[in-house]
């Protein structure tokens, strides 16, 4: 069967240049440095290798429910006004709330209540409710029929929380990609529920992703109610001890964050938010010579904006972000969807204020749930080291072979360097991350990796001191160990399977390395080493033993 | 020069190759021997379980211990439970810690833990004039940061331009505690799925067997973190999940030969054919665990300080893991065998579900 035998060499050949092409594609050059430059194209090294910030972020998805009802709450007061039905309140019962110690926030925002409707009007406020509302909300009433609640869908709800972190990742991802960091990665985070992964390789300022990524936090025009304090003390004290539902209390931080510190008492419902923004771009008042902010607003909210700044001409409303206030605004004159926000601001603050605006459409504010940074020379040294002890580790193995099994020991030693050889490839076709951890499991492969080996040439020993001939001690060796090595292959891939599932990063270019190497593995101990022994068996003259 | 002389001088030169030659076999052939060896290793069992009753029992103490110091059974790394992380690497000396840590007060920080990061796998060399600053876990998300904004503000005061640092982590409690869900679940389910492979392989009990004896690794080299006071962070995990895999490896390899002598002869005891069994597979199991702990030892040894525990958990792991298939999980088979012999059920252990070649 020596064609045969030619066939297989050649198709392991084949095989062979189809990994190296994976590895290093058509390199432009064959020095050491073009090499590794076509290799690090294809496979990515981790941050832990390269160096850079990695960051989990929570998207506070509540808020953008609570915004949501907000404007539904907002349109119901107009459409209850249009068709002249009257009522005492509406509001939210539980509104969301920010403990400022503990920043978690808690409420159910996806309740709206209309409460004291007259028994007369009852079944029209409920045919107004079922005809408008009831797509995205249950609505149930009181037993007297006096007051109704709206409750947000469950699967309303969570479509819009979805939304929400897919724009927060749209945001996120433009404000990243404004610090000109190669390869950027922003993705949800499959950890947690509503989280978001940022990755920027070969970057090291943290602070400044956290400012860039910050910036894109929430924004608001709310309605000022009365002037400001010095702090909620007297705030509440003015409001005899406690605010209505309806209102709250912001503090006041100026455009740069550092302007004294004051408290407003706002409309907890605001007038218009992040995604009502269409755009913003700083420009200077022809007449007074002052700073501004030039923006424009969606129809739908123009509208609302229209009905609120005909209502409060004179009277100031703030801008929010980050639930703190920036500015505070006098209304000049009615404003549709096109408006001005005048004040006595700097250069930079307006072009900061009008950057705020047009990215600020971001429907939800960012926690930091955790922030990583590995220095560029840490991440070298990682490399040096584990690239150390893989080249010691595969030396140590490849001399024992030799030593050990004679000539079949090159057997070992060759499906050893094409192990390594398929698993770079597999990992080129794949653009997979290679990490510190993703290198100790090539080491590891090696170690299991040269097991199948030893499974085999142990096998075929046994067989010899039975006193069978040579191929037919081959033959036997292989048969038998077969069923061992595709038992232990399996087990071990189905415990990386499962590591790659619940891993991070790192603990994932682990598992990738692992089970790449051992379905290298699979290939070469069987197919491979077969072959090379068949190339072998057929030089022997007969009588001839192998050399094992 | 004469050619007597020559001749002589090559022959000595053949002849210490031949030396060379013959030794290397003799050395072989010795190890090759080891088809010879019939270690009654079942006998031995009482000795076996002494051994590891002692280990998991010094492990278990050394958790307990640490449960009451602490609050975890073992040193958790940041990945587990928060808090703040930073290492700083400075040009020269290191300066005088509790230097730093005023300083680190000075901002504001009471409650910084600072320690020397000597690698010790410089191989002697000293260590690179690293320190480790670790702030505890803040309970809300939002001072999560502040932290190591201060410290390094800190730092940059008296040691400006002296210092680089070279890695920093800041980890909230939400996180923490995610991961920690998600390392029990994994380990979990991957001793899971190991089981329901070997149930399907072999029969049950060989599964449960193998389970057992991974089991009882995972709990000695978790033992061994508490023992020298290691940190448990997300990579030694996977190590951990490697080794439950590796040691499956192993076992598996010993209830093939078991299975399939099982097959040949129906008639031999069962403690007999098992030792038997274990013997014959005894080269291929030093051979590989030899050469695979030689390549976690070089990881140990020169894959630098980020891998130290990851490689420590495989280092323990790998010689433990070869250990429990012979000391565990194959006295677990006979025992078992035994003790439904003694309920008067059926003797013999039954071969694999599906035979093949």
């Amino acid at each position: 069967m020596k064609k045969n035998l030619k066939n297989r060499i050649a198709l392991i050949f084949a095989f062979l240049l189809v990994c190296l092409y994976g590895i290093i594609g058509i390199p432009s050059g064959f020095t050491g440095k073009a090499l590794l430059e076509s290799m690090t194209k294809r496979i990515h090294l981790g941050l832990d290798l390269q160096g850079g910030v990695h960051m989990v972020v929570q998207v506070e998805v509540l808020e953008a429910v609570s915004d949501e009802t907000d404007s539904a709450l907002a349109r119901l007061q107009q459409d209850l006004k249009d068709a002249k039905l009257t009522y005492s309140q509406i509001y939210k019962p539980q509104p969301l709330t920010d403990d400022p110690v503990t920043h978690i926030k808690t409420g159910k925002p996806e309740v709206i209540k209309v409460e004291g409707v007259p028994p007369a009007s009852a079944s029209a406020v409920q045919s107004l409710l079922d005809q408008k509302y009831s797509n995205e909300y249950d609505v149930s009433s009181s037993d007297n029929e006096t007051a109704f609640t709206l409750t947000m869908k469950p699967l309303v709800e969570k479509a819009l929380e979805d939304k929400t972190v897919q724009q927060a990742i749209e945001t996120i991802n433009d404000r990243v990609n404004t610090l000109g960091v190669s390869e950027p990665k922003v993705a949800p985070y499959s950890l947690g529920a509503n989280q978001i992964l940022v990755e920027l390789p070969g970057y090291s300022d943290t602070d400044e992703v956290r400012r860039a990524i910050q910036s894109t936090a929430r924004l608001e025009i709310h309605a000022v109610i009365g002037t400001p304090f010095p702090d909620e003390q007297s705030a509440l004290a003015a409001n005899s001890g406690a605010l209505p539902p309806d209102e709250e209390l912001v503090h006041y931080s100026g455009i740069s964050g550092t302007d004294p510190d004051q408290v407003y008492v706002l409309e907890r419902a605001p007038v218009v938010s992040g995604t009502d923004f269409r755009s913003a771009t700083p420009g200077t008042n022809q007449n007074t010579g002052q700073q501004q902010v030039h923006f424009t607003l969606t129809d739908e909210a123009g509208n609302r904006f229209y009905d609120f700044t005909k209502d409060n001409v004179g009277k100031p409303m703030a801008i929010v972000m980050g639930g703190r206030i920036r500015s505070v605004a006098n209304i000049k004159e009615p404003i549709h969807d096109q408006g001005e926000i005048e004040g006595s601001f700097s250069l930079t603050e307006v072009e900061e204020l009008s950057k705020l605006l047009r990215t600020g459409a971001l429907p939800a504010s960012l926690d930091f749930l955790e922030t990583r940074q590995v220095g560029a020379s840490l991440g070298a040294d990682s490399v040096r080291e584990g690239v150390t002890a893989a080249i010691v580790g595969v030396l140590v193995v490849m001399a024992f072979m030799l030593i050990y099994y004679r000539s079949s020991g090159i057997n070992a030693d060759l499906a050893l360097f094409l192990n390594l050889v398929i698993l770079l490839g597999f990992m080129g076709y794949s653009h997979a991350t290679l990490t510190l951890p993703g290198i100790a499991g090539v080491i590891l492969t090696i170690g299991m990796g040269v097991d199948s080996n030893v499974l085999i040439f142990e096998r075929i020993r046994e067989e010899i001191r039975a006193g069978k001939a040579a191929s037919a001690a081959v033959d036997q060796g292989f048969a038998h160990a077969w069923v061992t090595i595709v038992d232990t292959h399996v087990t071990t891939i189905v415990s990386a399977a499962i590591l790659f599932l619940f891993g991070s990063g790192p603990v994932k270019g682990f598992a990738v390395t692992l089970t790449f190497g051992l379905l290298a593995n699979l290939f070469t101990a069987v197919y491979v080493s077969r072959v090379i022994f068949e190339a072998h068996l057929n030089k022997l003259k007969p009588g001839e033993m192998v050399s094992i | 020069m004469l050619p007597g002389i020559e001749q002589r001088a090559g022959n000595l030169g053949s002849s210490k190759k031949k030396l060379i030659a013959d030794s290397l076999d003799k050395w072989r052939n010795h190890v090759e021997l080891f088809h010879g060896v019939n270690v009654d290793w079942l006998g031995k069992k009482w000795y076996f379980l002494a051994f590891s009753m002692i280990f998991s029992v010094a492990g278990i103490i050394s958790m307990g211990i640490h449960l009451k110091k602490t609050g975890d059974i073992v040193p958790l790394g940041i990945d587990f439970r928060g808090g703040t992380e930073m290492r700083v690497q400075f040009k020269n000396q290191v300066p005088n810690i509790d230097k730093i840590r005023a300083a680190v007060m000075a901002e504001g920080i009471p409650d910084s833990s600072i320690t020397t990061f000597g690698d010790a796998s410089n191989f002697g060399g000293a260590s690179n004039n690293e320190v480790l600053i670790s702030l505890p876990e803040q309970t809300n998300e939002a001072g999560l940061d502040v932290g190591r904004q201060k410290i390094e503000q800190a730092l940059n005061g008296p040691y400006a331009g002296d210092f680089t640092i070279r890695d920093e982590q800041v980890v909230g409690p939400t996180v923490g505690r995610q991961l920690e869900g998600q390392a029990g679940r994994a380990v979990l389910y991957s001793l899971l799925g190991m089981l329901v492979y070997l149930w399907f392989r072999f029969q049950l009990i060989y599964g449960i067997a193998a389970v057992v004896a991974c089991f009882h690794d995972t709990l000695i080299t978790v033992g061994a973190f508490a023992l020298t006071g290691q940190e448990i962070s997300l990579t030694v995990i996977a190590a951990i999940l490697t080794l439950v895999g590796y040691s499956m490896n192993d076992t598996i390899v010993v209830f093939d030969r078991i299975r399939e002598n099982l097959r040949l002869t129906r008639r031999e005891p069962l403690t007999i054919l098992v030792n038997r069994s274990i013997n014959q597979t005894l080269s291929r199991t030093v051979l590989t665990s030899g050469l695979t702990f030689l390549t976690v030892l070089s990881l140990y040894i020169f894959g630098g300080a980020v891998l130290k525990g990851f490689s420590f958990a495989l280092v323990v792991g790998i010689l433990i893991g070869t250990y429990s298939s012979i000391a565990i999980a194959a006295p677990m088979l006979v025992a078992w065998q035994q003790w439904r012999a003694e309920k008067g059920n059926a003797v013999s252990l039954p071969a694999a579900k599906r035979s093949r070649a």
